[in-house]
């Protein structure tokens, strides 16, 4: 057995990059779910806006605007748009888009609206008739460059008890930067006024309005800036993978998302900082030990091949899932008296 | 408005049961209305349906709700006096609560308007109703269950600068504020003997204490005009003279109270006008004791429904 390998591949779960963008993510989602009550089943598409609004601002709209406007905006110019048209315009735009016919109506509508959204974006950036703006299936590529020029390690070297090339050391820096300051914004949000009419909202709508809060408003916000960590999120996964592929966002990745908030416990500051890392160490490391206990021979061929240890991977997170269900629905850090009102 | 309040104090009877406890009671709002005048102007007034009243702080035009083809509230005229207890009674499916919304604007009359101390209240969006003055609270009490009784309370307060998203990461922009807040707040639980209570969820609270927590939340807001709806329903009769005592005490200090209710001991002891309802109409107004000999409301509640609560010979 490699047991170095088994520990390599645990530690990078815990911190890795696939950890800072799901943990990103799932921030966005506790303001949505966890303090404000909306069910958003489409966190997908707030990361694939982040994505894509990066990477088309860079490979595909950047050089046809400089063509038609004779703007000359050099490539960095380009990234650091992008980086906003990601992070701002996008989520605001399909907020609103999502939003305004939904959130006066009952929380069910808003789910099936996003599900929707986030699934049409998809299947719109895959067909080939928008392969100029989205490069289809294939995606988008060479957008990251700007961003990896900025690092000071080098690309040859090791980093980190050898888990992480330069640029991935980099980008996981950088990832985990921008976490702490997302948690933070996170946790003054939530402790504030602004953060009480939220929770306000999610115990009670009507009472919420009876005593002069805009609920309406206040919905927006939430789903606005939650939508922002998403694409944050979605941005730290296209920089790192240096693809936006329409495939990276499937319905799949929300649920993945939404695990990792339950698992950390909704409506706690640090639940979705530990759900995540938490499923990603799961995930990473039953693959490794699998393919070990396999290629050992420790588990035998006619009961599992090396091929079937992806699937099974996920059967162990989903058996978690169940043992947590059953014994601590509150999530990691959820409190069980907290969760026991619900029923009464 | 702080030292106008502890001005009053002296002035103003304590209210609730009988205890001296020494109250920090400037907590709740004061108005400057004479309630002994608003009460006795009263008694001028006819004991018909939608008699005007010499100082309406609400008044209701042609307010007209249907649900598909039920018209569930069709008032043609309706007069809340300012200063007073004012009971909305009427058997069940009269209507009472969906006059209550839409005075509220939690919902919208097909046709109508409302003026609310003289203001045009038709386009304005239920959430600002509170701005106006005017608070209500629910049948099923909505305590938000997952917050304790001391963020309950604090919610209550309008006007926070802190609630905008922007100003929320800044807590040196709303810190004083916030401790304001809080005192008046605690103030309030002391009123309301919840101090012990503080800091627990509110949906630990009884459901009497809810409706307690409620009523001590809309005071928040400082309302000229509180709004209940069935505040006595699901509460133990231990904590029901409480609650009688708060409601007046509310009147004491210039507020106006309107309120639905069924139980009509209630009705005959806190209230100084009462409205009745049946099949959305407004079948007849006048004092408590007037209504119980009242043709139209005997009619009303036996002709319609038995297992009302109405005992028509009590306090006539």
């Amino acid at each position: 057995m490699d047991y170095q390998a088994i520990i390599e591949s645990l530690f990078r779960g815990l911190i890795g990059e696939r950890f800072i963008v799901f943990a990103l993510a799932a921030i966005g989602l506790n303001l949505h779910f966890g303090y404000t009550g909306l069910l958003n089943f489409g966190q997908a598409v707030f990361m694939a806006a982040g994505a894509y609004g990066l990477a088309m601002m860079v490979a595909t709209v950047g050089p046809r605007l400089n063509e038609n406007t004779g703007l000359n905006m050099s490539e960095t110019t380009l990234f650091w748009v992008g980086v906003f048209t990601a992070v701002v315009v996008f989520p605001i735009l399909f907020a609103l888009v999502m939003g305004i016919p939904t959130l006066r109506l009952r929380a069910d509508y808003l789910a099936i609206v996003t599900i929707a959204v986030a699934e049409i974006f998809r299947i719109v950036a895959r067909s080939p008739r928008f392969d100029w703006l989205t490069g289809s299936s294939d995606g988008l590529t060479g957008f990251s460059g700007t961003f990896y020029d900025l690092s000071p390690f080098s690309t040859t070297g090791r980093y980190f008890f050898n888990l992480f090339t330069g640029n991935q050391f980099f980008l996981v820096l950088v990832g985990w930067t921008i976490l702490a300051i997302g948690t933070t914004i996170c946790w003054l949000l939530v402790r504030s006024p602004w953060g009480r009419v939220l929770k306000a909202i999610r115990e009670d709508e009507d009472a919420a309005r009876s005593l002069g809060k805009n609920a309406y408003s206040y919905k927006m916000q939430a789903l606005i800036l939650g939508g922002m960590f998403g694409a944050v999120g979605g941005m730290v996964r296209a920089v790192g993978f240096s693809v936006a592929q329409p495939d990276n966002f499937i319905t799949d990745v929300t649920f993945f998302v939404w695990v990792a908030l339950i698992l950390g416990g909704a409506g706690k500051v640090f639940g979705p900082l530990v759900g995540a890392a938490l499923l990603y160490a799961v995930l990473d490391s039953s693959d490794t030990v699998l393919r070990q206990l396999v290629e050992n021979d420790y588990i035998p061929s006619s009961f599992m091949s090396g091929t079937q240890v992806g699937q099974v991977r996920f059967m162990i997170v989903g058996l978690g899932l169940v043992l947590l269900a059953a014994f601590r629905p509150q999530g990691i850090f959820g409190n069980k008296e907290e969760m026991a009102l619900d029923d009464r | 408005m702080t030292d106008e309040f502890a001005k009053h104090d002296a002035l103003v009877p304590e209210a609730g049961p009988k205890s001296h406890a020494p109250h920090p009671a400037h907590a709740l709002p004061m108005f400057d209305v004479d309630v002994a005048a608003a009460r006795s102007a009263l008694s001028e007034v006819p004991w018909e349906p939608g008699a005007s009243k010499p100082d309406p702080i609400l008044v209701a035009d042609n307010v007209v709700r249907r649900f598909g083809g039920l018209t569930a509230v069709d008032v043609d005229h309706v007069e809340v006096q300012r200063g007073v207890i004012t009971a909305l009674i009427g058997p069940n499916g009269a209507g009472k609560t969906t006059l209550f919304n839409l005075l509220t604007n939690f919902d919208t009359p097909d046709t109508g308007s409302r003026l609310f101390n003289g203001q045009a209240i038709d386009k304005v969006p239920a959430h600002k109703i509170a701005g106006y003055g005017m608070v209500r609270t629910f049948q099923l009490t909505k305590a938000l269950s997952k917050m304790t009784v001391i963020e309950n309370m604090k919610l209550g307060a309008t006007d926070q600068r802190g609630e905008s998203l922007f100003a929320s990461v800044l807590p040196v922009l709303w810190r004083k504020q916030e401790n304001e807040i809080e005192s008046r707040a605690d103030e309030l639980l002391v009123h309301f003997k919840m101090e012990h209570m503080r800091d627990q969820f509110a949906g630990t609270l009884s459901g009497g204490q809810r409706k307690l927590l409620e009523m001590a939340r809309a005071l928040m807001v400082e309302p000229e005009m509180v709004m209940l709806d069935e505040p006595m329903a699901g509460v133990n009769p231990a904590l029901t003279q409480s609650l009688l005592g708060h409601v007046t005490g509310l009147r004491d200090r210039g507020m106006t109270v309107l309120f639905v209710e069924h139980d009509m001991d209630m009705v005959q002891e806190i209230s100084d006008w009462v409205i009745v309802m049946a099949e959305g109409k407004i079948i007849a107004e006048g004092p408590p004791g007037s209504i119980g000999q009242n043709q139209a409301v005997v009619d009303a509640y036996l002709g319609s429904s038995h297992d009302s609560a109405l005992d028509l010979d009590e306090g006539s």
